[in-house]
């Protein structure tokens, strides 16, 4: 940590400037976003500040608020630039070396002190233009990504195996959507907050399944995306304290990210649940998230994230699986079905349904899906309907199940895990 | 900023109107109304059927007239709103109120300002 004392300031620069880029660029990028209503704009101006306070500050010592010191100098840059590009459109390109700059240090260092405040609703503001639902899905999430969580290009590209050039392009098409479309760095009023909060929370949660499942690819170079997801989650509940909703998304990550060390054995197989080293579970991420999940629901406004973290918080507190409360599970699934009806809550409810109950009531659970076709590509899918069928006593059903099952799947691991449940159905 | 919002149907896609209960304003005269009362409306223009319109190229110094539109769409331009609103969801706002909603889709689309080409018009 930086000391009080100029001389140790000045004499660890490099590591204050490090810490600032870490810590203060996605804040004065939003800042200056907000006031240009020009990402790329901001970007190159929060760029030229960093490269300022690369000169100054090992001349001039760390400034105390760092933050406040790069928002003023990028801002600066930001005038210069307007003043230059007016120069050029009033008087032609030749005339811009006569045009004095100034050196982004602040005379002045803050002029009113910049309000955490402000900061936070600029940071809101960049949130809810990066995941504008004007702009396709995978670009708010690289936009997220990139200017919320501060990632770099290279990161995003490589934890969804996506070309850095492709990835880059994007951005910078995305960047100027928002400045020629006239997306705004604000919080929407309040008719459309709902709806604009639910599409943020889409992205982080998206984010955190991306992390989650890990769909193909080398782990090894992939940026833990869960982290990210679960770092986002606490930003919007720190920014909307009282929407239920975002803290429930954030209930539910962590409670689900708390069996990241037991889900997969030292060979990186997957470990099902009912297998699971409890011991190994985050404990620490388990009290964080029940208890927010606790403030939550006092909020009285239940929604999928909320219930969703229900279930994750009863599996949390169950001392086995065996020992788990599986009708109240299968009634938090039975809820979630009935507010946010979907395939694949129904596939959840039939396990839960047949640990319940019994494995013929979850089957049954499971047939109208299995019928309508909809996940006909969908591993989860036949995985539970095969373990369905091998409880019940169906060996010959289960082995075809399995069989669909791991066609269906990408995940090495988990294709690993199903044949070798399959490999007990076969005749030999 | 200034938008305009392109206003796009099959042909034949009002006798099938979808219901809701929204804020679709279902008169056309009633929506330039409430459009120009909140001083939003810069002009709208309704475009003749599709099928009277004639594509022009050049084929070297030859005109190549085609009967018809440029391009064969199922779902046709039909006319447009130009608006001048402070942002893209205000803009987005009034195209849901549009009473094409009940039938049709809308193109909102940024318009370009401050070009040299725009002089003679202001």
């Amino acid at each position: 940590m930086a000391g009080t004392d100029g001389v140790g300031e000045t004499a660890d620069v490099p590591g204050a400037l490090e810490r600032a880029y870490r810590e203060e660029w996605t804040a004065v990028v939003a800042t200056l976003a907000r006031r240009l209503g020009d990402l790329q704009a901001a970007e190159d101006a929060v760029s030229e500040a960093f490269i300022s306070a690369a000169r100054t500050w090992p001349r001039d010592g760390v400034p105390p608020k760092p933050g406040a010191w790069l928002t003023v100098a990028a801002w600066r840059k930001a005038v210069d630039q307007l003043r230059i590009r007016q120069h050029i459109s009033e008087r032609g390109l030749s005339s811009v070396a006569d045009l004095p700059t100034t050196d982004a240090a602040p005379a002045d260092p803050v002029p009113a002190d910049p309000e955490e405040v402000v900061m936070e609703d600029d940071r809101l503001g960049l949130i809810f233009a990066c995941c504008h639902p004007a702009l396709a899905p995978e670009v708010r999430v690289a936009l997220t990504l990139r200017y919320v969580a501060g990632l770099t290009t290279r990161e995003i590209a490589a934890a969804f195996l996506t070309p850095e050039p492709t990835l880059a392009q994007r951005l910078v098409r995305a960047k100027r959507k928002i400045r020629e479309a006239g997306i705004r760095f604000a919080t929407p009023p309040s008719s459309a907050l709902a709806a604009r909060i639910a599409a943020v929370q889409a992205v982080i949660y998206l984010v955190f399944n991306e992390g989650y499942a890990a769909s193909g690819g080398d782990e090894l170079v992939r940026v833990d995306l869960c982290a990210e997801a679960i770092w986002l989650g606490r930003v919007l509940h720190r920014l909307l304290p009282d929407d239920a909703e975002s803290a429930g998304l954030l209930a539910l990550m962590l409670l689900t990210h708390s069996h990241a060390a037991a889900r997969q054995d030292s060979h990186g197989k997957p470990v099902a649940l009912s297998d699971q080293d409890r011991s190994a579970w985050d404990a620490d991420m388990i009290t964080q998230g029940t208890a927010i999940l606790d403030t939550a629901m006092e909020l009285r406004t239940p929604g999928p994230y909320q219930l969703q973290a229900a279930i994750a918080a009863v599996h949390a507190q169950a001392p086995s699986f065996g020992d788990t409360d599986w009708p109240q599970i299968a009634a938090l699934y039975a809820e979630l079905s009935r507010r946010s009806p979907s395939p694949v809550v129904e596939v959840n409810r039939a396990v839960a349904v047949g640990l319940a109950d019994s494995p013929l009531a979850g089957l049954s659970v499971l047939t109208p899906v299995l019928e309508s076709g909809q996940l006909d590509g969908y591993g989860p899918l036949h995985a539970a309907h095969a373990d369905l069928l091998e409880k019940a006593g169906n060996a010959d059903a289960a082995a075809a199940a399995w069989a669909r099952a791991i066609e269906t799947t990408e995940n090495g691991p988990l294709r690993d895990e199903m044949l070798r449940r399959a490999a007990r159905h076969s005749p030999d | 900023m200034k938008y305009a919002l392109l206003i796009y149907a099959a042909p034949g896609a009002r006798e099938n109107p979808v219901a809701g209960d929204n804020n679709v304003i279902d008169s056309w005269l009633d929506y330039t109304v409430a459009m120009k009362d909140t001083g939003a409306l810069l002009g709208a223009e309704q475009l003749a059927q599709v099928d009277t319109a004639t594509t022009l190229r050049m084929s070297g110094a030859d005109r190549l007239l085609t009967d018809g539109p440029f391009i064969e769409t199922k779902e046709h331009l039909l006319g447009f709103y130009l608006v001048d609103v402070p942002d893209l969801d205000a803009a987005l706002d009034w195209a849901a109120k549009m009473p094409i909603m009940r039938y049709g889709t809308v193109e909102v689309r940024p318009v370009l300002e401050g070009q040299a080409w725009r002089a003679p018009m202001e």
